[in-house]
């Protein structure tokens, strides 16, 4: 156990230090992801200026709300996003580069997990300052919570990180499923286009997926995308009743297993199928 | 008791066949031809411990693929084959911790970091003791020259420094078993040397088995004893190297040298002239006629000194690749 852990330690690392060689790269990448908050601040804000007479909702959302909502967004996403991963399985698979992983005594889904979780560490570490900062000079937006927000209460704030943790780790396991598809189709682009797309729209990182119309809205609520984007952000928020929080949590929890199964089914058939492509 | 014992192992592929042309592109995404390539078709192997094996044979051969399928990178078609007891498609980590595979044209280092990172990961991922890594370390760097560049980024070293970088990282968990798919690949002659006289040492103080493919004779001749010639899937001699020239050549090369005023003319009745530089002839003789047309050269002229040699090891294997790439010749093991 103790081997295993200086492993995971020392791969953590070397994955780390790899994050860092290319400093301009990585601290524009960390600080470009700002940027698309003020577009959506600037959109919601002319969708509000142009509501007539008195209302100032919009499917239960005040302008608040929504900035509030998307800035929650951003989190998650900081710890669901996996850019690169899929295709870089795939990639891995149709050049070959995968065969270190059937000749070295090391789990590739594992490796490759270390691997972002390095990613994701150098990025807060770059990232904290900034985001503290667009939070202090934002937390007006946050200021008509309910009483079981996240700002309130610390069951809540504890569940959040919860989801935020969980949300990683769906992220990490949906991704490297569709990644392991390669094994089949050796190009996996197309799927990975379908899959961001409704990603965009049914994650909630395009707008918070409780304002679709019925049947949608509980449809979508069925699927594993919200918990990348939407469902940190309404657990935060005091969306999700407190009542029915830890049932919410244990579903995702059910979706995560189902994504590591899945992944280990494809990379154990896919191996088996593997025929070394690449030389 | 055998360290590699392959018995008809087989390996099929389907390979998707698309024809030039858009119209056939569009075709294939409805309808699509595959042909079945036999890759490797019943081989039998035997290797015992501490040999040094080359795989020689054209490309296409099936050479890579055996290598493939004894590192546990493929699953077979049929057959069966076991490396040191351990069947290699199960891909136990027992097994993986007692073997290496080095691709000339893979790369397994960490391309970003120095090679000393990469190392240090291969200390953890194949468990090796602190002190046995500093020691064969320390002693692999010495060998191959490479302790000043340790800490240079990867991408920044040479192709023949990579491929060192690359054997110490492979040796580092002191493998029983080593497969080396073309390891002196684009490597200019020094590099091939170096790599070359690293191994001989390496794997006679070692005495651990070691199976390659190359296409550099110099590598073959200068490493290994026995020579396993692949083609078409199929062995088609396993032996020495002398025994490849005994076996699949045809001719001798005989050089004499003429006293001084002796006509260079008339030579073609005794076989191939192949060079005239006077006082010198080079022919090319049938092996069964070399004696039978030396008498009567030795007779008709006057001759100061004969050589009789065989054919540069390259032409023979590149005759008898031509050679044993027909199908009927009879297949041999």
């Amino acid at each position: 156990m103790y081997a295993r852990a200086v492993t995971w330690w020392v791969i953590l690392r070397i994955a780390l230090e790899e994050r860092f060689v290319y400093r301009g790269d990585f601290f524009l990448g960390t600080l470009m992801r700002f940027l698309p908050i003020i577009t959506q601040m600037f959109l919601w804000w002319a969708v509000f200026g142009a509501l007539s007479g008195e209302r100032n909702t919009v499917v239960g959302y005040t302008y608040a709300n929504m900035v509030g909502y998307y800035l929650l967004t951003m989190i998650s996403r900081a710890f669901s996003s996996m850019p690169g991963l899929a295709s870089g399985i795939s990639r891995q698979v149709r050049d070959g580069e995968v065969k270190k992983f059937l000749i070295q005594p090391v789990d590739m889904i594992g490796f490759l997990l270390l691997g972002r979780v390095a990613h994701k560490l150098a990025y807060y570490t770059v990232a904290i300052l900034p985001f503290g900062l667009v939070f202090f000079l934002c937390r007006g937006y946050f200021y008509d919570l309910p009483a079981h927000a996240a700002t309130h209460s610390w069951t809540t704030f504890a569940a959040y990180i919860a989801t935020l943790v969980l949300g990683f780790l769906v992220g990490y396991f949906l991704e490297a499923t569709i990644g392991l598809i390669g094994f089949w189709w050796l190009e996996v682009s197309s799927i990975l286009f379908v899959y961001m797309l409704f990603s965009f729209f049914l994650s909630g990182h395009m707008f918070p997926i409780d304002m679709l119309p019925a049947p949608w809205g509980q449809m979508v609520e069925f699927l594993p995308l919200k918990y990348l984007a939407y469902f940190p952000a309404a657990v935060f928020l005091g969306k999700v009743p407190p009542g029915s929080l830890a049932m919410e949590l244990w579903i995702e929890v059910a979706w995560l297993a189902f994504f590591i199964v899945a992944s280990r089914i494809l990379w154990h058939r896919g191996v088996q199928r593997y025929s070394g492509f690449g030389g | 008791m055998p360290v590699i014992e392959i018995k008809q192992l087989t390996k099929h592929y389907r390979v998707y066949q698309k024809h030039e042309g858009l119209w056939a592109s569009l075709r294939g995404l409805f309808r699509r031809e595959y042909k079945e390539v036999k890759a490797v078709q019943g081989i039998d192997l035997t290797v015992e411990q501490g040999e040094f094996v080359a795989f020689l044979g054209p490309n296409g051969a099936g050479k890579t693929t055996t290598l493939k399928l004894l590192s546990g990178v493929i699953n077979p078609t049929s057959g069966t084959a076991t490396v040191m007891g351990h069947v290699p498609w199960n891909r136990e980590n027992a097994y993986r911790r007692r073997f290496a595979l080095v691709m000339g044209q893979k790369n397994q280092l960490w391309w970003d970091l120095p090679a000393q990172e990469s190392f240090r990961l291969h200390q953890q991922i194949y468990r090796i003791d602190p002190g046995s890594f500093d020691k064969r370390l320390s002693e692999l760097t010495e060998l191959l020259d490479i302790r000043d560049l340790l800490n240079q980024p990867v991408r920044e070293l040479s192709l023949g420094e990579r491929m060192k970088m690359e054997l110490t990282a492979a040796l580092l968990h002191s493998p029983e078993v080593l497969f080396l798919d073309e390891p002196t690949i684009g490597l200019d002659v020094v590099a091939q040397h170096n790599i070359q006289q690293f191994l001989k040492y390496y794997q006679q103080k070692r005495k651990i088995t070691i199976l390659l493919t190359s296409h550099y004779m110099k590598d073959v001749a200068a490493l290994c004893k026995r020579v396993v010639i692949i083609a078409q899937g199929q062995i088609k001699h396993d032996g020495s190297l002398a025994g490849i020239v005994d076996k699949f050549s045809s001719h001798k090369v005989v050089t004499l040298q003429l006293r001084e005023g002796e006509s260079l003319d008339h030579f073609e009745q005794f076989g191939e002239v192949l060079e005239v530089v006077a006082p010198k002839v080079k022919l090319r003789i049938e092996r069964a006629k070399v004696a039978q047309s030396l008498a009567a050269i030795l007779a008709q002229h006057d001759i100061e000194d004969v050589v009789v040699e065989d054919p540069p090891l390259e032409e023979v294997i590149a005759g008898m690749f031509s050679q044993v790439g027909k199908p009927q010749v009879p297949v041999e093991s």
